[in-house]
């Protein structure tokens, strides 16, 4: 079997065992996984800079939240249905990741990840300072009479899983058609070897700015999509937390591959929603995760499994 | 009150913010110019001094001025041995690769906060301050019959605040001495020129780094034990003065100890001021901007050189 044929087959199947998940979950894991989909389809668009074009952000909590207010805001200050409403929060997304863009790729290294960091908090922080329309912390939730979308009740949980796994479907095929595609190749180029892509011809510069833009786009669509599907927004979804957490999960489950942010934002979720049973200090448990990622694991659990096992997987 | 005395007042508060943020930006800036590693977790540490600064005070009776004492000489040192196992038993071991650690210190920043979390918990305690006498700032007007002086209600501060800006200005004359006159700050000074070389010549690189890291942490930890009587000891309180020494270490210059230092004071004054007239979150917003752009178009910080 070729390779690609092997890839889809893989990915295939995985996209159908999500959906078929549906009909045998009970209730509560259905709810979890929903969410952990959506997640994950963040976990995707971070992935795309990250992990394939080797650009550490710690801002990518501004496209998300940039999607949430941008869909939120639609429809809880203009009364928007949430059709146009989604499509603003995706506006609002390549936006802020244009400018973010243009002006943190004229720095590299720890300088980009600052900078990023910075532009990130100084978005949470006009949140916040925009209080009387965002609502700041407390935040403002979507009805449901809101979030029927073409005569789905998104707000019913069914509608809602297929809904999240429409989403994560079209992000992972995105990624697996980005990696096969001339554009997804200069990314890796770019990511191995910086110099050596310029000088075979490549505009570095503008390849980088899709990256950012691509990237912060499908974390915006994430943002915007979770906002709607669980009828809140609030200025939490913007802290340098929901920066970290992409982060996390994309090592945990393999930067720079296609299954690793589903992988490690399930992982992740669970991690958490057990430990959380037993002590309010969750975040202990990411804490202690990255620093064992970093020391024993820097590829994550795809990564290693391609490394070890499967050595064509994309 | 009139402007005058409200500015006066401003800038009293603003200097105590700039000297306890100078001696934390200084600790962030020591370990980046010889380590040229970023330490996220650095926020952790002042949080970490803050909150046995209470714990010392606490368990030692009698008066105020023996815990405080005690405390301002353990604490540091207390959690600048932490953070050099921290160094020695993780950064190390990445090879101070700049974003693996970065993603490292990510980690070791919540292993603390959450620790001291289950174990301190989520209350916000005070410390006793050492001395607090009241000191009245008298104000000059024109009046009808010429200069006059007189003492406007609400105008003053506290022996215990001017109290805090000479210690502080006294641990950073230290850390001067201890950069320029001492072996170990020669050391320090070599590998931070370079560390292949400094390594040719036999220097212990990498105690060097666990020492520079835990006199980063220590002085982070000595600032919160500074201001702790003033705030209060709480498990989030990192996260401010990261930012603010973040802020402060770019715009003076990565690395640069005196830039870091002139920095502290200019952005310590006028986050008090604009604070006092502006909104506090207009005013950080306009400084992480003001980072981030600084970062992106003059990489070497407002007063640092451009490297050849």
């Amino acid at each position: 079997m070729s390779i690609a044929r092997k890839s889809l087959l893989l990915h295939g199947g995985l996209l159908a065992l999500l959906f078929a998940l549906q009909f045998l979950l009970p209730a509560y894991h259905q709810g979890n996984l929903a969410r952990v989909m959506v997640l994950a389809s963040y976990a995707i668009g971070y992935n795309i800079l990250f992990g394939y074009t080797g650009l550490l952000s710690l801002g990518h909590a501004l496209f998300f939240a940039a999607g949430m207010y941008g869909m939120g805001l639609a429809i809880y200050q203009f009364g928007l249905s949430p059709a146009p409403a989604l499509v603003a929060g995706l506006i609002a997304g390549l936006l802020v990741s244009a400018v973010v863009g243009f002006l943190a790729l004229r720095t590299a290294g720890v300088a980009f990840m600052i900078v990023t960091l910075m532009f990130a908090q100084a978005g949470y922080l006009t949140i916040l300072y925009y209080g009387a329309y965002t609502r700041g912390d407390e935040g403002f939730v979507i009805q449901q009479a809101q979030r029927v979308l073409w005569g789905i009740d998104l707000s019913d949980a069914t509608n809602r899983y297929f809904a999240a796994w429409g989403l994560f479907s079209i992000c992972l095929l995105l990624t697996l058609w980005l990696v096969q595609m001339p554009f997804g190749r200069v990314l890796i180029a770019i990511r191995e070897n910086e110099e050596r892509a310029r000088m075979l011809g490549y505009d570095v510069f503008a390849h980088k700015l899709a990256a950012v833009i691509l990237s912060g786009t499908v974390s915006a669509m994430a943002g915007a999509m979770y906002g709607l599907l669980f009828g809140y927004a609030g200025a939490s979804f913007a802290t340098v937390q929901y920066s970290i957490f992409p982060l996390l999960w994309v090592l945990l489950g393999g930067a720079g591959t296609v299954m690793g942010p589903l992988v490690g934002t399930l992982f992740m979720f669970y991690l958490i929603d057990l430990s959380s049973g037993i002590t309010s200090a969750y975040m202990l448990i990411a804490g202690v995760v990255l620093v064992l990622l970093t020391l024993f694991a820097p590829q994550g659990l795809v990564g290693e499994w391609r490394a070890r096992v499967w050595r064509w997987l994309p | 009150m009139d402007f005058g005395p409200y500015l006066i007042l401003a800038s009293l508060e603003g200097a105590v913010t700039a000297a306890v943020l100078a001696l934390t930006a200084v600790g962030l800036s020591l370990v980046f110019g010889v380590m040229r590693v970023v330490n996220v977790a650095h926020g952790e540490f002042f949080m970490l001094g803050a909150v046995l600064a209470w714990w010392v005070t606490s368990m030692i009776g009698g008066h105020p001025a023996l815990g405080f004492g005690v405390a301002l000489v353990l604490v540091p040192v207390l959690v600048g041995l932490t953070a050099a196992v921290a160094d020695v038993t993780i950064l190390k071991r990445i090879n101070y690769d700049p974003e693996r650690t970065i993603i490292a210190t990510i980690g070791i920043l919540y292993i603390i906060q959450q620790l001291t979390l289950m174990t301190y918990g989520p209350d916000a305690r005070p410390v006793t301050p050492p001395f607090n006498t009241r000191l009245a700032i008298p104000w000059f007007e024109f009046g009808e019959n010429g200069l006059q002086m007189y003492w406007p209600w609400g105008l003053s501060t506290t022996s215990y605040k001017l109290g805090v800006i000479g210690a502080a200005a006294a641990v950073l004359v230290g850390v001067w001495l201890l950069m320029v006159r001492t072996k170990i700050g020669l050391l320090m000074r070599a590998t931070q020129l370079d560390r292949e070389m400094a390594l040719a010549f036999g220097i212990p690189v990498e105690r060097v780094y666990a020492i520079v890291f835990g006199i980063g942490a220590g002085l982070a930890a000595m600032a919160a034990v500074l201001i702790v009587p003033i705030q209060q000891a709480h498990y989030l309180m990192g996260g401010d003065p990261l930012l603010l020494s973040f802020i402060v270490v770019i715009i003076g210059g990565l690395g640069s100890l005196p830039g870091t230092v002139v920095a502290a004071v200019l952005i310590g004054l006028s986050d008090g001021i604009i604070s006092v007239f502006f909104s506090p979150t207009l005013a950080k917003i306009l400084a992480t901007l003001l980072v981030a752009l600084v970062l992106v178009f003059r990489p070497q910080g407002l007063f640092g050189v451009k490297d050849a």
